[in-house]
């Protein structure tokens, strides 16, 4: 301050003393943002003394540097709701100090509301109201202008013309703030508080309910009720309300400065009209509350709030914070997780546990990639070893008991959670008390999540591994040795159509033969499609055949060594005087593709792993199409493990690669409209882009052409798919029927699962054809069972 | 706390181009190094972890120069620099064939960059350390050398 004194004073006015001052004033600014930011923070002081000296740093650097303690406070609002109440006790001081600071504050963040709502932003829009709930507690705003606005947000949810989801993003934001400003409420405006409470009821019960059977972890509600996340908060606010709107769980620092706020005079909020609603429009998803410990399950100690308190609410919303904020660094996730304040009064690791398992569970699909919640578990058991494994220990014994009727999606997330982690521990496990699920079915979710942990383990790990750490009683689920299996090997190749050629190919190929001589070996082969007319087969299956068996046996000894034999054939610049030898044999034919896929299969049977990546391989190759994949994971050859992961697996990584292809085109034509219209582009990267030569239009036609196109192999993708599904589940349902068995068996749950997974891991691209499938496919005569997982899907966003 | 992406101080000494150059390679990489894995970790395992991070364009296992076998190393390449990043943030300092490894970013993958550079033609850490590691050839390569113990291979 007295810096800045002498500066004024001085009359020496070159620009190095601007440029100081102005450095000075840069200085000053970065230190109020570090106090504002920082308070609340462990400190020596008392939180009060910490406010109190803040408030008064603040307003004597008002007047100068108003618009940047605006702008720091607003944004603190937003971005720290945990320490809401931190903030408007600041403001509020600020208030009783200046008045004119307290209206412009009001009408910045009466701003943000705005945008966010405009911008879609729910979260903001959900903190910044419930900052203003906050500040009635701090006599900033009156209640009858608090009450105005939350009225307002709540008329939306008389609009007919809008989705569901619409009008949930309001109602949800007002229920939010309720616990921070309800006891006030209670206390000064009983009745209109009533009224506000009773207009959210009626809204509550005419809700539709489609969405939430997709969304449920488990189909059961035994032992925890799997709650719709709007009907959880009603419950937990309706509960709050019976206990006089008395909370325990906020810290409230104003309570301390009640004499000097209640002195201020109170602001109203500007009156706010709510955005309509657009199509172009995203609203949140709804979600069901992931339930899977209750008090009984926690050790002596503190209680575990109960599911419908607002304590489990309000605790389990800053979890889910601390996660949003730091999931990147999961060092740091797991330390402040540990550090979480008032952790002396909750069971700490099972609230997180709870918490990180509804996040890896979460449909339609986690927000981030499994592995984030794998490895900050492993963090949390190794900076809290004496409690955290056991915790864990006992959560995944609780979802195993529960498993039978865990969604499939989730059921595929807990199979590769659970395999990684015991990677992590030597695979150590009390498979003992597991030994029950040996004497069930196979396609049993226990015996399967058995079967498929252990193929997992055994990929991250090798064969005589998990053979060797799980009981004798489970023998019959280790999974088989990933051998391949060579039909013409010495031995067999003589009774082999063709297999005299096979030796002769193997021999060439082993010796560096190129293609042109390889080619003439296998044109050698009889066609078994020549049918005696002239017609010209359209390709040689047993060409294919034995070209792949060779292929594949000789690049068995590991991955690189099949994809190099693989890319030996494949179009080079070095071998582009020889035949390519896939275009050649297979091409485009989609018959032809089928016989090289199912060829592949009979070889690596046993090796899941393999047959993954092979696909991978050939599908970056361009050897096998998208299409034909799908065709082939449906055929009447591959119905036998039809139900196993690794098939989904494939299935869903084709898919993904459809959808990159289409995003990566995207990409592209934007990028080259914008360069075309010579716009600037904010990439880093522009410099680059500048010197290359603009794009003409008809590169770009050219461009939207292709991304046409294969926008068209995506949608025929998802037909074929979906066209799959209802054919094999309807002839299930149609032969049950005839025969009067129960349709619901194993196999049915599992096929509809996957059904449902489709629906879920890829919706955002589904959506885009969400009206031909409603057309063409899940027409109203489909049987309810099947066309429900299609309605479902729809009401995520309706 | 460093960032889990962030460089560390190791700049590999036999890169060709300056450092300001190195530098500009490594914070665009998609390319990592992976470092203290068993002689016996398989490129299935390795797929299998490092798939979770994201698509794995290929992986690179450090040989011997001599014996041409798995010396302990490898280089993972992902399609895209977000993928890689995923790894460091979640798969550097987790186990695979319980031990730790350790991820760092690389400037590119090399012809000739997948041999060890230890006189003896395993990396160089396994030259000079002390410990018995059964994962990694047993004693380093000094101490074996030194020892009337048959060596264990």
């Amino acid at each position: 301050m007295s810096r800045r004194k002498f500066d004024e004073m001085s009359d020496y006015d070159s620009s190095r003393d601007r440029k100081r001052r102005r450095t000075d004033a840069v200085e000053i600014e970065d230190r109020l943002e570090s106090l504002i930011i920082r308070v609340g923070e462990k400190s020596t002081s008392s939180l009060e003394s910490n406010l109190e000296g803040l408030a008064s740093v603040l307003e004597a650097d008002i007047n100068n540097y108003k618009s940047k303690i605006l702008k720091i406070l607003s944004d603190c609002a937003v971005t720290m709701p945990e320490k809401t109440t931190i903030y408007t006790t600041l403001v509020g001081l600020l208030n009783a100090k200046n008045y004119n600071f307290g209206g412009e504050f009001v009408d910045m963040m009466a701003k943000k509301l705005k945008e966010a709502l405009k911008a879609c932003m729910w979260r903001t829009a959900r903190y910044v109201l419930r900052f203003f709930s906050d500040m009635v507690n701090c006599h900033v705003i009156s209640t009858n202008s608090l009450l105005q606005l939350l009225h307002t947000l709540l008329d939306t949810a008389r609009d007919d013309n809008s989705p569901q989801v619409r009008s949930d993003a309001y109602v949800y934001a007002v229920l939010s703030c309720l616990p921070w400003v309800g006891r006030e409420l209670y206390e000064k405006k009983e009745q209109d508080l009533e009224r506000l409470l009773k207009h959210i009821e009626i809204y509550i019960r005419k809700r539709t309910r489609k969405h939430v059977p997709g969304l449920r972890v488990w189909r059961s509600d035994r032992p925890h009720p799997q709650e719709e996340y709007l009907d959880c908060l009603w419950a937990q606010i309706c509960k709050l309300r019976a206990d006089m709107w008395q909370e325990k769980h906020i810290a409230r620092p104003y309570v301390a400065f009640d004499s000097i706020l209640c002195e201020a005079l109170q602001h109203n909020i500007p009156p706010l009209t709510v955005p309509p609603h657009h199509p172009d429009n995203t609203y949140t998803f709804p979600w069901v509350v992931f339930r899977l410990f209750d008090y009984t399950d926690c050790p002596e100690g503190p209680v575990l709030p109960g599911a419908h308190s607002i304590e489990r609410y309000l605790i389990e919303e800053h979890l889910h914070n601390i996660l949003r904020e730091h999931h990147t660094e999961r060092k740091q996730c797991a330390a402040v997780l540990l550090d979480f304040p008032l952790k002396h009064k909750i069971p700490l690791e099972y609230m997180i546990v709870e918490v990180v398992l509804a996040e890896l569970f979460h449909l339609p699909t986690p927000k981030y990639l499994e592995i984030c919640f794998g490895s900050l578990l492993i963090e949390l058991c190794k900076l809290q070893p004496a409690t955290m494994p056991q915790v864990l220990a006992q959560a995944v014994e609780l979802l195993y008991d529960r498993i039978d009727t865990m969604n499939v999606c989730c059921h595929d997330r807990f199979v590769s959670w659970f395999s990684y982690h015991l990677s992590n521990f030597q695979f150590k496990w009390s498979w003992d008390d597991w030994l029950d699920a040996a004497q069930l079915d196979p396609m049993h979710p226990r015996a399967k999540f058995i079967i498929e942990v252990l193929q997992r383990s055994m990929r991250l790990s090798y064969h005589q591994r998990i053979a060797e750490v799980v009981p004798e009683q489970f023998d019959c689920f280790v999974p088989a040795k990933p051998e391949h299996i060579f039909k013409y090997g010495a031995e067999t190749a003589p009774e082999m159509e063709g297999g005299e050629v096979a030796q002769r190919l193997e021999a060439c190929i082993r010796a560096k033969g190129n293609p042109t001589e390889v080619l003439q070996i296998l044109r050698e082969l009889p066609n078994p499609l020549r049918d005696g007319t002239e017609d010209e087969p359209s390709f040689n299956p047993l060409q294919v055949q034995i070209f792949t068996q060779v292929l594949l046996h000789l690049g068995s000894k590991s991955f690189s060594h099949s994809f190099a034999g693989i890319t030996k054939f494949l179009k080079t610049s070095q071998n582009s005087c020889h035949p390519q030898l896939f275009e050649v044999l297979v091409g485009p034919n989609e018959e032809a593709q089928m016989v090289l896929l199912r060829e592949m299969y009979e070889v690596w049977a046993k090796h899941q792993q393999m047959l993954v990546m092979l696909t991978d391989k050939l599908l970056r190759s361009h050897i096998a199409s998208c299409a034909t994949v799908a065709n082939w994971i449906f055929s009447k050859e591959m119905q036998h493990d039809f139900t196993r992961s690794y098939i989904w697996e494939i299935l869903h990584g084709t898919i993904r690669k459809m959808n990159k292809h289409v995003a990566r085109l995207q990409k592209e034509v934007n990028e080259a409209r914008e360069r075309h219209s010579g716009r600037d582009s904010d990439d880093s990267s522009s410099d680059e882009e500048d010197s290359r030569p603009r794009p003409t239009e008809e590169e770009i036609e050219r461009m939207e052409e292709k991304l046409e196109a294969v926008q068209a192999d995506q949608k025929n993708l998802f037909l074929i798919i979906f066209q799959r599904f209802i054919m094999i589940l309807s002839e299930h349902l149609v032969r049950c029927d005839t025969d009067g068995r129960d349709f619901n068996t194993h196999w049915y749950r599992w096929t509809i699962g996957r059904l449902q997974e489709i629906f879920m891991l890829h919706n955002t691209q589904v959506e885009r054809y969400s009206q031909t499938l409603s057309t063409l496919l899940f027409t109203q005569d489909l049987d309810p069972h099947i066309l429900d997982a299609f309605n479902q899907f729809v009401a995520l966003r309706s | 706390m460093t960032s889990s992406v962030a460089l560390s101080s190791y700049r590999d000494q036999h890169f060709r181009g300056s450092r300001h150059l190195q530098e500009r390679k490594l914070l665009n990489s998609t390319t990592l190094y992976v470092g203290n894995v068993s002689f016996y970790t398989t490129e299935e395992q390795l797929y299998e972890l490092f798939n979770r991070a994201g698509d794995v364009k290929r992986i690179v296992m450090g040989l011997d120069k001599q014996r041409k076998t798995p010396c302990g190393f490898i280089f993972v390449e992902y399609f895209c620099r977000d993928d890689a990043e995923s790894c460091m943030r979640y798969i550097n300092g987790t186990r695979l064939d319980d031990r730790i490894i350790r991820c760092d970013w690389d400037a590119g993958f090399v012809e000739g960059r997948q041999y060890g550079r230890g006189k003896t033609g395993g990396q160089v850490r396994d030259e000079y350390r002390t410990d018995y590691d059964p994962g990694r050839g047993g004693y380093g390569k000094i101490v074996q050398q030194k020892t009337i113990l048959p060596q264990s291979l």
